[in-house]
């Protein structure tokens, strides 16, 4: 058990390992910003109303601004960015092709959330519009109604709802 | 942000004895609420205790219910099959709340020690007694934005409410907190967990400083299994509740009348209302409208509202009318024929 005036963190981003010595206060958001230079991560709101910081950790989605980076040594994270890496990932094919942005800012972590949500519906995972607890969702059940309300963490101020809605119903296979 | 040390212990005891040794010290779980206030100067620890890599994470079967670890993540205690078949009130509450990546790092026991969004808590330049003891309660002025205000339980030092949907359902399903102190573990039920302002609002719970919440009991019932959440809020979705409703129910097979009954309230109060009274009335009754309306109205002579928060009391009357409503079919409802004409 150890007390860290400031101490070292690994964090593995899109596939690299670093070793950064951060202050406590330390965002994981501010962390891949400005000390890793990950920039595809937005600050937002900075306090967990947006969801412009949404990357995936561990291989979930996941909210960067409300998490200090001390918290989180050893996690994986994958950025928007990285989920392009090799070529467009099809949520971010299917934003394009569906104008599901005007300025973009909210694209990252709107593509991040999205990623993240599909894969919680393939898993079975319920949301509040669900009307069956008692059997695991599926893809199929993602209606626009499920599709609004799991992607309700992602705000987008420019009101592309529409594309981005379009967009994920088809990288959903609906 | 104030500078403050991170400690993260291996074992519950030894996070137990940091925070109990400093009056300066705070667990930090999922961070979704206390990493926010650090930003915000509403907290300012010298000392955080990460509790979040603690193994008490398990959710398992026991002889007459279910043990969910103090960081069992909210999504995941929502999707837990168990959980969906037998106590689904506790899912649709954590469906309810927060969104889709906050629902991601969000722990069981941290969901229960959120604090009030009351906008002056929230808001360091007002006076808040629940912040700042002493300094006044700025949302207890008919000028004030008041419509977040209780309508039950308050006290003259503070009108705010208990944020927490789980915590609400958990009081309906009878649930038991696990609690490690440096005198060793206790249980208490859910019910006991938060209080009332009273003249203390800087505290929302009953617990000592230092005793960390492991786990989660939740016995198996016939209302838990038969049982759901309403949540009314200013928008679809990802909003804290105006009011909501957690409500079980189990029917005497012969005559329909009911056998038992449980109702907690949210939004209402300094912490989640167990609505006793109208749980009372609705015991032994045939189940209608009329009679719902009866229980809710015999709980609610308790309730004193500020003009501002006066409306809460017809939603939460529409409300468990829709609870119990989507819980017993046969019970034919009408909300939106005006409440004057029923």
């Amino acid at each position: 058990m150890d007390t860290f005036p400031s101490a070292n963190v690994d964090l593995t981003v899109d596939g690299i390992t670093h070793r950064i010595a951060v202050d406590p206060r330390t965002t994981l958001l501010d962390a891949l910003r400005e000390r890793l230079g990950h920039a595809s991560p937005k600050k937002g709101c900075d306090h967990g109303q947006c969801g412009s910081c949404t990357v995936l950790l561990d291989g979930r989605r996941h909210l960067t601004c409300l998490a200090l980076a001390l918290s989180y040594d050893g996690a994986e994270i994958t950025t928007a960015a990285g989920l392009g890496a090799e070529g467009m990932h099809p949520v971010q094919q299917a934003f394009l092709d569906h104008d599901g942005y005007q300025c973009g800012y909210c694209t990252p972590g709107q593509v991040c959330s999205a990623v993240g949500m599909l894969d919680e519906a393939a898993q079975g995972q319920p949301s509040h519009v669900t009307e069956d607890l008692s059997r695991p969702t599926t893809l199929e059940d993602l209606t626009d109604a499920e599709i609004r309300e799991r992607m309700s963490g992602n705000l987008c101020r420019c009101g592309a709802y529409v594309g981005i809605l379009d967009a994920i119903r088809e990288a959903a296979g609906g | 942000m104030r500078e403050h040390a991170y400690l993260r212990p291996s074992d519950p005891a030894q996070a137990v004895a940091a925070v109990t040794a400093d009056p300066d010290a705070s667990f930090l779980a999922g961070g979704t609420n206390l990493v926010d206030h650090l930003k915000l100067g509403i907290a300012a620890p010298g000392l955080l205790v990460d509790v979040r890599h603690l193994p008490l994470d398990a959710v398992e079967e026991t002889d007459d219910g279910l043990r969910v670890g103090a960081n069992v993540l909210n999504s995941d205690l929502a999707a837990d099959r168990a959980v969906r078949e037998r106590w689904p009130v506790v899912s649709r509450a954590l469906l309810a709340g927060a969104s889709g990546q906050i629902r991601n790092q969000a722990t069981t026991a941290g969901n229960l020690l959120q604090r009030t969004r009351c906008v002056y808590f929230q808001d360091r330049t007002t006076p808040c007694n629940k912040r700042d003891p002493g300094s006044g309660c700025s949302a207890d002025d008919d000028r004030a934005y008041g419509r977040y205000n209780a309508v039950l339980g308050a006290s003259d030092q503070c009108v705010a409410v208990h944020p927490s949907d789980l915590a609400v359902a958990l009081v309906a399903c009878d649930a038991v907190v696990q609690v490690l102190g440096e005198a060793g573990s206790r249980e208490l039920p859910l019910e006991d967990l938060h209080r009332l302002p009273g003249a203390e609002p800087h505290r929302d719970t009953t617990l000592a400083h230092g005793e960390l919440i492991t786990g989660v009991v939740l016995p198996r019932s016939v209302t838990s299994a038969r049982s759901t959440y309403v949540k009314v809020r200013d928008r679809a979705s990802f909003a804290f509740a105006l009011v909501s409703v957690a409500a079980g129910i189990d029917l005497h097979p012969g005559t329909g009348t009911v056998r038992d009954v449980r109702l907690a309230w949210g939004g209402v109060a300094h912490r989640p209302w167990r609505a006793r009274a109208a749980e009372d009335a609705l015991r032994g009754a045939a189940l209608s409208e009329s009679t719902i309306r009866s229980a809710v109205a015999a709980e609610l002579e308790q309730a004193r509202p500020a003009p501002g928060a006066a409306y809460k009391l017809a939603m939460l009357r529409n409300a468990t009318v829709l609870a119990l409503s989507r819980l017993v079919p046969a019970l034919a409802v009408d909300l939106d024929r005006p409440e004057e004409d029923r």
